[in-house]
């Protein structure tokens, strides 16, 4: 008890320092502590997937994003005064954020005891689906469509990204190139750490079926390992108007949605797995789906294509 | 023999503890950069290594032990080499006020 009230404390500290944060940078750094605590706070809540998940994505990946981003806004020029938001709006900003705070609070506690849960009805229907993992059932079976949009969404985002570059530089390569320093300390940790990764991102990933883990989780993993490859030089990426990267790309989603539209066919819903099938389709949508992601992920922290093509 | 390993146990976890401590108020106190991370990495290594230890004595079975010396060895690795790339771009002078 002692422990979850200094951890609420905690993060409410950080949340508040974090948008009181003077520089972009330090915000960021704010945003990164906030969300590893936030994991932590989902471990005592029990919720291990959710805590993975915020910890892999809400905080590791998303945290390098902001981070690039805020490299960015410091290399370009300061914003004119005219640029600043004024009091007014930031006030405006302020009460806004307070007032959805505010609401969710409320309706929290408005909740009626024991909150309303779908749980049972997925506890009692997962055996139908192979899976021995409640919240692996859910986003892959009985909310299917949800994990469908995400990674749609995912690979929206990218293409946002991959359109900021300029017309001359449009299928080419993200990021700067770096080069290997074959006794660099990047190159000696790529080296142990990238095969080490690897097979804690693909067990992450194959865990999922029946414990804590998933491909959400293991691909994260997997594109970090890749982008601390680039980062050491070791690797380089290629042209997003390759052929195979974009397959790569597209086969995830585009499996899903593939085997989604059969199951119109042999199961009589959109997405609809036929129950003897179950847990082979929900593989063969999640290998491919995984890759997709690890890739896209991966993509989104390389930026977006710097460097002109050589062909 | 329980209350041995019980016993083992939170001293280990506790002399962790203390090393997490001992690293964060130097972290906070010490006047340059690479005094700041060698202090750093002391609780890294040792204090980790020690809670690790203190775990260990309860682990459920060989392979909850190698996860858990596994956990201790990346986290190892990986402070190590960022306090490394740290130490490489900080100014060896230290601060100026």
């Amino acid at each position: 008890m002692a422990f979850d009230i200094i951890l609420v404390v905690l993060l409410l500290g950080v949340a508040m320092w974090t948008v009181a944060a003077p520089d972009t940078f330090t915000a960021v750094v704010g945003f990164v502590v906030f969300g590893l605590l936030l994991a932590l706070a989902w471990m005592r809540l029990a919720a291990p997937d959710v805590a993975l998940t915020e910890s892999a994505l809400g905080s590791g990946l998303t945290g390098g994003l902001l981070l690039g981003a805020s490299t960015l806004l410091a290399r370009s020029a300061a914003p004119a005064p005219s640029e600043e938001p004024g009091s007014s709006l930031r006030l405006a900003a302020a009460a806004l954020c307070a007032l959805v705070s505010a609401g969710l609070a409320a309706l929290v506690l408005l909740l009626p005891e024991p909150a309303p849960t779908l749980a049972p009805q997925a506890m009692a229907n997962i055996a139908a689906t192979g899976l021995g993992n409640p919240v692996t059932a859910v986003l892959m079976a009985f909310r299917a469509i949800d994990t469908l949009l995400e990674v749609v969404v995912l690979l929206l985002a990218l293409v946002g990204i991959w359109s900021l570059a300029p017309d001359r530089l449009w299928g080419g390569l993200p990021g700067r190139r770096r080069r290997a320093d074959p006794n660099g300390l990047l190159t000696f940790i790529a080296q142990i750490l990238v095969p080490v990764g690897i097979l804690v991102g693909i067990y992450i990933f194959w865990i999922g079926s029946v414990a804590p883990g998933g491909e959400f989780q293991g691909a994260t993993i997997l594109a970090a390992m890749w982008v601390l490859a680039a980062m050491a030089g070791l690797v380089d990426a290629p042209p997003v108007s390759g052929r195979r990267l974009r397959l790569m790309l597209a086969a995830g989603p585009a499996v899903f949605f593939t085997i989604g539209l059969a199951g119109f066919a042999t199961a009589g819903a959109f997405l609809a797995y036929p129950e003897p099938h179950a847990k082979l389709l929900i593989l063969t949508i999640e290998v491919p789906l995984t890759l997709s992601i690890a890739a896209t992920l991966a993509l989104l922290v390389a930026g977006p294509p710097e460097r002109a093509s050589e062909r | 023999m329980t209350l041995t390993l019980n016993l083992l146990s939170v001293l280990a976890v506790g002399a962790g503890a203390f090393f997490f401590l001992a690293g964060t108020v130097g972290l906070l106190r010490f006047p340059d950069p690479l005094s700041r991370l060698h202090a750093l990495t002391k609780a890294d290594n040792l204090g980790l290594g020690f809670i690790v230890f203190g775990l260990l004595l309860h682990a459920t079975g060989l392979l909850a032990a190698m996860k858990l010396i596994g956990v201790w060895l990346l986290t190892l690795l990986a402070g190590a080499t960022v306090s490394q790339l740290i130490a490489g771009i900080a100014p060896s002078t230290g601060e100026e006020e």
